[in-house]
C-alpha cells in the first residue's frame, strides 16, 4: 500500500473513530481513551528513533513537557489557540531533539541514552525556576467555553484531536520505515560500521530520526494544559511517559509502526483499568516488571510472536 | 549579595566532604560501566535500596547505619552477581546490550523506585546516630559531622578498592578484562566470572554508599534518579574506569554543586551534575582525565 | 605511469604510545590486484581502517584519484568508490541476504551509477548470482554458514560498484574448496577492472592472484613487488618463521 493510499486511509478511519465515538455515552471513556491516545503517538514517536535506528531515549517525558509547556507559554504570552500552539509544540521539541541529536549522537549509544535522561532533568529544573509558566506552583491553562464543531464538551474535541495526531504520528512512522531512509536507519539499527562503510550517513540519518521523534513526542503533549486545565512540572515531566514509551514499542514489536500502535492501546488499556480499580503505583509496577519480562524473554514483542508463528506456518 | 569569607569556605569545605560522598556512590559504575561496560543505569536504585534497608535496622535496633552498611555488604554483592548473570545471559551474550540491556536496567530502576513507594510511601525517612546532630567548629569554620563521618569512610573505601585492583590478583584481573578479554582467557581465567564478582562489587559499593547517603540527606524512593546524571558525570568526567579520576571527578562535583546551592539556590543543584554531564559529553567526551 | 587510484603516502598511526603504523607507503593503480601480507598485529586491519576513514591517521595522506580522502567520512569515502570487506563479517541481520545488498546499492552506487529505484532488487540478485548466493536471497543473513557470510560481506561490498575494493581476510579459516569459491569471486572483480587489495595469510590465494604484493611487518611496510620475488625475500621469510 502506497504512503498516500495508507494516509487517507488513516485519516478516513481517524474521522470515522471521532464521529462514532460521539455515540459513546460514558464520558470517561474520553478522558481514558485521551491517555491512551497519547500513549499510542509518544511510543509510535520513540520507537523512530528507538527501534528503527537502535538509540534508546530515556527523556520521552521531557520531549512531552515541551509541547506542553511551548502550548502553555504561547498562551499566556499571546493568547494563542490550539491551532498554532500544536505546530509550535511540535517544532519547538523538533528543534530540542535536533539539539540533542547534534550533541550527542556522534558518540555510542549508551551515552546518548544518559544524556536523554541529563535533557530531561536539566529542563525539569529549568522549568521549575521559570515564573512565566507557573514553575513548580503551577499553571492554569482554561478550556474555552465554547467549544468547536458542536461539540458537547471540550474534552471530546481534544479527544478528536488525539485521534488525528495518532493517525499522523502511524502515517510518518510507516513513511519512514518504508523508504529508503528506513532502511539506512534499520542498517545502522543492524550494525553502524557496516552502514557507514557501504555508504549510509549514519550521523545525518541518526539527527533525522532524533528530530522526528522528539517533534511527534512534543505533539503528544500540545494539548495536554487544556486536559486538566491545570499543569505542573512533575505531572508532565513524569517518568510514566518516559518508562510507557519504551514499554510499549517493545511489548508491541520494535520494527513496524504496527508495534508501539498494538503495545500503546494493550497496556494503555490496562493501566487505565488497574488506575481505576488498585492504585496508580501498583499501575507503574505492572508496567517495569512487564517491560522487564519482556525484554529478557521475548525481545521481539507481540509482532515477534506473530512473525515466529508465521514462520512456523510456512514449514 | 555579599560573599563574606565565611560563606565561602563553608562552600568549599562542603563540597569537598561532599565530593568524597560522590565517588564513594559513583566508584561502583566506574568498575561496571567504566572497565565492564555494563551499563547499569539502576546502580542509584541499590544505593536507595542501601539508604532503606540501613533506615529500617536502625530504627528497629538503633544500630549504626554505616556499620549494618557494611555488614549486609555481603548480600549485595550476591545480589549484583546474580543480576550480572541474567545481564549476561540475556543480553551480552546475544549482542544485544546496547539497546535491550539498557531498557533491562532502566527497567530494574524503576521497579524498585515503585516497589519502595509501595512498602514505605513517598515520606522522607532519616536515621539517627550518634553524629547526626553534633558539628565541629573551627573558628568561622563548619564542619558537620553527618558530612565527615561518611566522608572519611567513603574515601577509604574508594583508596580501599583502588589498593585492591591494582594489587591483588582479582582486581587486577577485574583490569585486565576491562583490556583484553582474549588474553585473559588464554591465561585460563574465565573472564565471565570475573565480571560477575566485579559487578557484585559494584553492587556492593552501592548498598554501603546508600547508608552514608542517609546519614548526610532524608530519602525518598525518588531520590535515585538524581544520582543518575552524578554517577555517570563523575564517571565520564573522571575518564571511564580511572579510580583516581573518580575521585578528582567527583570533588569537582562536589565543589559545583555545593557553591551553585549556596549562590544559586538549592533548587538549581540537580542541573548541575546532569548540565556538567551534557556538556562533558558533548565537548569533551574522553573526560578531564581520560585515555 | 598511469595515474595512481589510491595513494598512501607517509601514514602514521598511534594508539597513545603504540606506534601502529609507521610512517606506510602503498600505492594502488585502477585495475590492480595487490596481495598485503604479514604476520598479525603487523598493522594491517590498522592501515585498512586508516584508508576507510574508521581510524584518522596522525601523521601522511591518503589520496583517492589524486583528491586527499584524510577529512572525508566513511561513508563519503565509499560513495566515491572505496570499498571494503569485514574481517569478522557483520551482516545486517534483521535483513535477508537480498535486502543486505540494497543499502549499498541504494546509498553509495546510485550516488556514481545510474540505478532506478525499480531495478534495485534485479541488480541485487544478479550480484548474488556472480557470488553463488542467489538461491539464499530471501534467508536471514544471521543464519548463514561462515563461507555464506564471507561471501555476503564481498557481495555487499560489491554492490557498493567500487573501483577499490579491499578484502580483509575473507579467507581465513576456510576449507580448500571454499577458498577457491571465494578467489574465483575476487577473481570475477578482475574482469571488471576493479582494483583490489587482498589482505590474506592464506599464501597459495595471495601468490595466485596478485600482480603485486606488500609486506607490512611492526607497523612498517618491508617488501613491495612482485609475489615471487617477495616470497623469496629473506626479510620476509624471517618477518613470518620469526627469529
Amino acid at each position: 500500500m502506497s504512503n498516500r493510499l495508507f494516509a487517507v486511509v488513516a485519516l478516513a478511519v481517524a474521522l470515522a473513530i471521532a464521529a462514532a465515538s460521539q455515540l459513546i455515552a460514558n464520558e470517561y471513556f474520553f478522558s481514558a481513551a485521551y491517555t491512551v491516545l497519547l500513549y499510542v503517538i509518544l511510543a509510535t514517536a520513540w520507537n523512530i528513533l528507538g527501534g528503527y535506528t537502535g538509540y534508546v531515549n530515556f527523556g520521552s517525558a521531557a520531549f512531552f513537557a515541551i509541547g506542553a509547556y511551548t502550548t502553555v507559554a504561547l498562551f499566556y504570552a499571546f493568547k494563542l489557540p490550539l491551532l498554532v500552539t500544536i505546530p509550535a509544540g511540535t517544532a519547538v521539541a523538533g528543534l530540542a531533539g535536533l539539539g540533542l541529536g547534534y550533541l550527542t549522537l556522534r558518540l555510542r549509544g549508551v551515552f546518548f541514552a544518559i544524556a536523554s535522561l541529563a535533557m530531561a532533568v536539566v529542563l525539569f529544573t529549568f522549568v521549575v525556576n521559570w515564573d512565566f509558566v507557573g514553575g513548580a506552583r503551577g499553571a492554569y491553562v482554561l478550556q474555552p467555553s465554547e467549544v468547536p464543531f458542536g461539540l458537547p464538551r471540550y474534552i471530546h474535541l481534544l479527544y478528536s484531536v488525539m485521534v488525528l495526531m495518532a493517525a499522523l504520528a502511524l502515517v510518518v512512522a510507516r513513511a519512514i520505515e518504508k523508504s529508503t531512509i528506513g532502511r539506512g536507519l534499520a542498517a545502522i539499527r543492524d550494525d553502524e560500521l557496516a552502514a557507514e562503510s557501504a555508504g549510509v550517513p549514519t550521523l545525518k540519518l541518526k539527527i533525522f530520526s532524533a528530530t522526528v521523534s522528539g517533534a511527534l513526542m512534543g505533539m503528544a503533549g500540545t494539548t495536554f494544559p487544556y486536559y486538566l486545565s491545570y499543569i505542573e512540572p512533575s505531572s508532565a515531566f513524569s517518568l510514566s511517559y518516559s518508562v510507557n514509551s519504551i514499554a510499549m514499542p517493545l511489548i508491541g514489536g520494535m520494527m513496524s509502526w504496527m508495534g508501539p500502535l498494538i503495545g500503546a492501546v494493550l497496556l494503555g488499556t490496562v493501566q487505565q483499568l488497574v488506575q481505576v480499580t488498585i492504585s496508580s503505583a501498583w499501575n507503574l509496577l505492572i508496567v517495569g516488571v512487564l517491560l522487564v519480562l519482556f525484554v529478557t524473554l521475548a525481545p521481539n514483542g507481540i509482532m515477534g510472536w506473530v512473525e515466529a508463528w508465521r514462520q512456523r506456518q510456512k514449514r | 549579595m555579599e560573599i563574606s569569607p565565611a560563606l565561602l569556605f563553608n562552600a568549599i569545605i562542603a563540597g569537598l566532604l561532599l565530593g568524597g560522598f560522590y565517588a564513594a556512590v559513583s566508584v561502583g559504575i566506574s568498575i561496571s560501566f567504566g572497565m565492564l561496560d555494563v551499563v547499569n543505569i539502576a546502580h542509584p536504585a541499590f544505593i536507595i535500596l542501601g539508604s532503606y534497608i540501613a533506615y529500617i535496622v536502625n530504627s528497629q535496633y538503633g544500630f549504626d547505619p554505616i556499620l549494618v552498611a557494611v555488614a549486609l555488604s555481603p548480600l549485595f554483592f550476591l545480589l549484583g552477581m546474580a543480576l550480572y548473570r541474567v545481564y549476561y545471559l540475556c543480553f551480552e551474550k546475544r549482542g544485544q546490550e546496547s539497546l535491550r540491556g539498557l531498557a533491562f536496567f532502566f527497567g530494574i530502576l524503576f521497579i524498585t523506585e515503585v516497589v519502595l513507594i509501595l512498602v514505605f510511601g513517598v515520606d522522607y525517612r532519616t536515621v539517627k546516630s550518634v553524629y547526626a546532630d553534633t558539628t565541629l567548629r573551627l573558628g568561622v569554620l563548619d564542619f558537620p559531622l553527618r558530612l565527615v563521618v561518611p566522608f572519611l569512610v567513603s574515601v577509604a573505601m574508594v583508596v580501599g578498592i583502588q589498593l585492591f585492583l591494582t594489587h591483588t590478583f582479582f582486581g587486577r584481573a577485574v583490569l585486565a578484562v576491562a583490556q583484553d578479554q582474549l588474553a585473559l582467557r588464554l591465561m585460563g581465567v574465565n573472564p565471565v566470572r570475573i565480571k560477575q564478582l566485579a559487578f557484585g562489587l559494584s553492587i556492593a559499593t552501592a548498598g554501603i554508599a546508600g547508608a552514608f547517603l542517609i546519614v548526610i540527606q532524608p530519602v525518598e524512593p525518588s531520590i535515585g534518579r538524581e544520582y543518575i546524571g552524578l554517577v555517570f558525570a563523575v564517571c565520564v568526567l573522571g575518564g571511564m574506569g580511572s579510580i583516581w579520576g573518580t575521585l578528582l571527578a567527583a570533588f569537582v562535583l562536589g565543589l559545583a554543586e555545593s557553591f551553585t546551592s549556596t549562590f544559586f539556590g538549592p533548587s538549581w543543584a540537580p542541573a548541575v551534575s546532569f548540565g556538567l554531564l551534557l556538556a562533558t559529553l558533548a565537548f569533551r567526551p574522553s573526560g578531564l582525565f581520560g585515555r | 605511469m598511469s595515474e595512481a587510484l589510491l595513494e598512501v603516502r607517509g601514514v602514521t598511526k598511534r594508539f597513545g604510545g603504540f606506534t601502529a603504523l609507521e610512517s606506510v607507503d602503498l600505492v594502488v593503480r585502477p585495475g590492480e590486484r595487490l596481495g598485503l601480507i604479514g604476520p598479525n598485529g603487523s598493522g594491517k586491519s590498522t592501515l585498512v581502517n586508516c584508508i576507510c576513514g574508521a581510524l584518522r591517521n596522525e601523521e601522511g595522506v591518503i589520496r583517492f584519484e589524486g583528491r586527499d580522502i584524510g577529512a572525508q567520512p566513511t561513508h563519503r569515502r565509499t560513495r566515491l568508490g572505496l570499498a571494503r570487506s569485514f574481517q569478522i563479517p557483520k551482516p545486517f541481520v534483521s535483513m535477508s541476504v537480498l535486502d543486505n545488498l540494497r543499502i549499498p546499492l541504494l546509498y553509495a552506487a546510485r550516488q556514481h551509477e545510474k540505478l532506478a529505484t525499480d531495478r534495485i532488487a534485479d541488480e541485487a540478485m544478479h550480484i548474488l548470482r556472480r557470488v553463488g548466493l542467489a538461491d539464499k536471497a530471501q534467508a536471514r543473513s544471521g543464519g548463514l554458514t561462515m563461507v555464506d557470510m564471507r561471501k555476503l560481506e564481498l557481495a555487499r561490498a560489491m554492490a557498493a560498484k567500487p573501483k577499490l575494493l579491499i578484502s580483509d581476510e575473507a579467507m581465513a579459516g576456510l576449507s580448500a574448496s571454499e577458498v577457491d569459491d571465494i578467489l574465483a569471486l575476487l577473481s570475477q572483480l578482475k574482469q571488471q577492472g576493479v582494483a583490489v587489495i587482498m589482505i590474506e595469510h592464506v599464501m597459495r590465494a595471495v601468490m595466485k592472484f596478485s600482480e603485486r604484493v606488500a609486506v607490512l611487518v611492526a607497523g612498517r611496510k618491508i617488501a613491495d613487488g612482485d609475489p615471487q620475488a617477495i616470497v623469496a625475500n629473506p626479510d620476509v621469510v624471517r618477518a613470518y618463521l620469526g627469529e
